[in-house]
């Protein structure tokens, strides 16, 4: 009896509007590197950051990589075909020292998040912020104690400069220049995104959380994000994402390394809500070293096309890998979303949950990829991938590729498909409530044992997000 | 001024007359017993009045508390103060009992009200604890998995925590047996009363021992064939609907 009041607590957290996304400021840039890609641009990007030499030679090699690279369509969609590499601005940035203090901040780029929502997060439950806008990073900063225990989270571009050492150990590793197409195109032009390096035994209780903003039309944003996370360290980073409404697409390409080392935890949650128009192509992998724990909690909602496949390398013996994922297709856009667990050592654990609502026109795909090789012992994964259809016009895929070898070894998979039927949106709204409150209560329904495992602030913001989109699925 | 008023209503259902000249006027605080065999019409009467997309109402006019219904949405006819108790619920997997009948309410106040949660679940456990529902069931997913007894339930607990204007309870005895059919009569028992008219739409007299209605209607065919007090269900239960098929032959 208890448990449901205490899920009443829920409602008054943080009043999040991202309903507000959906709008710009005028363009005003000191460093633009013009529209179309080639050795230029990479140059332009690499001298505005004032990089050593080998950050630019890798920069240089990951563009001949993405050169020679066709595009995957046979892979998921042909309309990728329809991103013109040409007509897109590569780098924008007003700057490339991120303010400390948000009063700092220019004041178009402050009002930006602050219609978003962000300095109040910050002061409320966060122990550090990156603001992303366009490339670089407008604001970064974290509570000082966090400092004074050795804990680093600053911009990429920053993170090169300041931590070298640390950063090229890692940088690379666990997403090769020539994992695919568009973490090629990521190493060539990236910037901004977090660099999180946490010491061995430091707990970051509280999230470290960066947004990414995209302002100007026709534009790409590259993040990098690599996040270290030394023996029985722990982290939760929270990223969160809009754009406003362009006639023209948008790219965005990131890639994110993640690695925890002997015993170290890691636990990495997305909640992006793109506008239409955003081609969204991210690469995002983590690698858990012995008694490492990585779970990734990714929640894709808008964009006209996603493609993400969260995965770990299980390299350490007991290592953990978790990927719990929500995918909501509306109307025009396409979710194709999953899970790679690459198991490389005994006793090694995997578990995928993935939800997907397709709605209207929507498109959901859940694409896997769980690997045990036969020499392995003790490794056990658990995939579980549910799709919910609301209307009979969407669509669902499933391709869960377990490929499981050896007789040591378990798996357990299981995938279902359910429709949300006119008999029970009649129900719902014969109690009073609007057809679009009515199928945001069955999609919240549908996933809620997954929105369980969220931080409270989280599964608030996505409830929200989630009303936005049925709001404007019935029109 | 009366609460439930139905005058000549013609109902398709894919293209097929199944409800025709169909009057009925419910005033305010009345119970009114609907009663008819299988097929008769009598779910298809209260779906469409809950303005269901799949009845089409071709003809005729029906209003509740004077206000036209006929060109409302479900959940504005909802709103408006109707409440259907339904033959057969839907099931809502994931969301609680506790959290649908919220939003329900909540979706009835105005932008800037906010619902007391503790004064909230109190009326909650009252209505309960009144249809002997146990407090484990709020956090239940809405109908999955109950029982046919526990979804009537379910139904009467709705309504009472939503207080509409007027309920067409669709054959909530149905399912239940002798215990239940008493909690759940209790329960609209304790609801009645100047604010609250009801339809109550069964195929057995039994119900009627314990809701007692002010009056009988017979449907037969998609229309009424005869009206009456609480006695004409007895005398239906004694002779049995083909009594009432033949009275309308010979009409
Ligand atoms: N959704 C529907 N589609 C097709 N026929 C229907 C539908 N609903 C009701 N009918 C038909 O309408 C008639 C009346 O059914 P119904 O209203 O359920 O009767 P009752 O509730 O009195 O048993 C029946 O012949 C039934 O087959
Ligand atoms: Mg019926």
């Amino acid at each position: 009896m208890p448990a449901t009041i205490e899920q009443e607590t829920t409602n008054h957290s943080i009043d999040f509007d991202r309903e507000v996304g959906n709008f710009k400021y005028k363009e005003d840039y000191s460093y633009d590197a013009g529209t179309g890609l080639n050795e230029d641009t990479v140059r332009y990007i690499s001298g505005v950051k004032d990089e050593d030499e080998w950050i630019l030679n890798f920069r240089l090699k990951a563009l001949k990589v993405f050169e020679s690279k066709p595009t995957p369509t046979h892979w998921a969609s042909k309309d990728l075909e329809s991103i013109d590499y040409s007509k897109i601005r590569y780098y924008l940035s007003k700057g490339q020292q991120p303010s400390r203090s948000w009063d700092e901040v220019p004041d178009d780029v402050k009002e930006t998040f602050e219609r978003l929502g962000i300095p109040e997060q910050e002061r409320k439950f966060l122990a550090g912020v990156e603001a992303q806008f366009d490339s670089e990073a407008a604001y970064s900063n974290m509570k000082a104690r966090l400092a004074e225990e050795g804990v680093i989270f600053v911009g990429s571009t920053e993170g090169l400069k300041e931590h070298p050492e640390i950063f090229r150990k890692f940088f690379g590793k666990v997403i090769p220049t020539g994992d695919n197409k568009f973490s090629a195109l990521n190493s060539a032009v990236f910037s901004g995104g977090s660099f999180i390096y946490v010491p061995p035994g430091v707990h970051v209780k509280q999230p470290l959380q960066a947004y990414f903003r995209i302002n100007a039309e026709n534009f790409g944003q590259f993040e990098r994000t690599l996040i270290i996370a030394d023996e029985g360290a722990e982290v939760t980073y929270m990223e969160g994402c809009t754009a406003p409404k362009f006639e023209t697409t948008t790219l965005h390409s990131a890639v994110v390394e993640l690695v925890a080392l002997k015993g170290a935890r890691i636990q990495y949650i997305t909640v992006q809500n793109w506008s239409e128009n955003v081609f969204n192509l991210v690469t995002k992998r983590g690698m858990a070293m012995e008694d490492a724990t990585i779970k990734w909690i990714d929640c894709n909602i808008g964009s006209r096309l996603t493609m993400k496949y969260p995965g770990v390398i299980l390299k350490g013996r007991r290592a953990r890998g978790e990927v719990l994922s929500i995918a909501l297709a509306n109307n025009g856009q396409h979710q194709d979303t999953g899970a790679k667990m690459i198991h490389a050592a005994d006793d090694t654990t995997s578990n995928i949950i993935a939800k997907s609502i397709s709605v209207g026109q929507g498109r959901s795909t859940y694409r896997g990829l769980v690997q045990i090789p036969k020499h392995l012992k003790n490794c056990k994964n658990n995939t579980e991938c549910d799709a919910l259809l609301i209307n009979t016009n969407s669509r669902t895929d499933t391709y869960p590729a377990i490929n499981v070898r050896g007789n040591r070894n378990s798996v357990q998979h299981e995938a279902s498909v359910s429709k949300v039927s006119t008999e029970q949106i009649f129900y719902m709204q014969q109690r009073g409530l609007s057809e679009a409150q009515a199928m945001s209560l069955a999609v919240n329904g549908f996933v809620n044992d997954l929105i369980r495992e969220f931080p409270m602030e989280y599964s608030v913001e996505l409830k929200r997000l989630i009303d936005l989109q049925m709001e404007g699925s019935v029109g | 001024m009366s609460s439930l008023d139905i005058r000549n209503l013609e109902i398709h259902v894919e293209g097929k007359p199944i409800v025709k000249d169909f009057t009925l006027n419910v005033p305010k605080g009345e119970v009114h017993a609907l009663m008819g065999p299988n097929g008769s019409g009598k779910s298809t009467l209260a779906k469409a009045l809950a303005g269901h997309e799949d009845y089409q109402i071709v003809a005729g006019e029906a209003s509740l508390n004077g206000q036209n219904i006929l060109k409302m949405e479900v959940d504005e006819i909802a709103r408006a103060g109707l409440f259907m108790a339904f033959q057969y619920p839907s099931e809502i997997p994931g969301v609680s009992i506790a959290n649908f009948i919220r939003a329900a309410l909540t979706a009835r106040l105005a932008d800037n009200e906010e619902l007391d949660a503790a004064r909230y679940y109190r009326r909650l456990y009252e209505k309960m604890d009144l249809l002997k529902i146990d407090r484990k069931f709020t956090a239940r997913s809405v109908n999955e998995g109950f029982s046919g007894g526990e979804k009537k339930r379910c139904e009467i607990l709705q309504m009472a925590m939503l207080q509409p204007h007027f309920a067409i309870m669709d054959e909530t005895d149905s399912g239940l047996d002798i215990d239940a059919l008493k909690i759940v009569s209790h329960g609209v028992n304790t609801m009645r009363g100047p604010d609250l008219g009801i339809l109550l739409i069964t195929h057995y007299q039994r119900l009627l021992d314990y809701i007692v209605p002010d009056k009988v209607h017979v449907m037969w065919d998609g229309r009424i064939v005869r009206s009456g007090g609480k006695e004409l269900a007895l005398e239906l239960e004694e002779k049995g609907y083909d009594w009432v098929k033949e009275e309308v032959a010979v009409v």
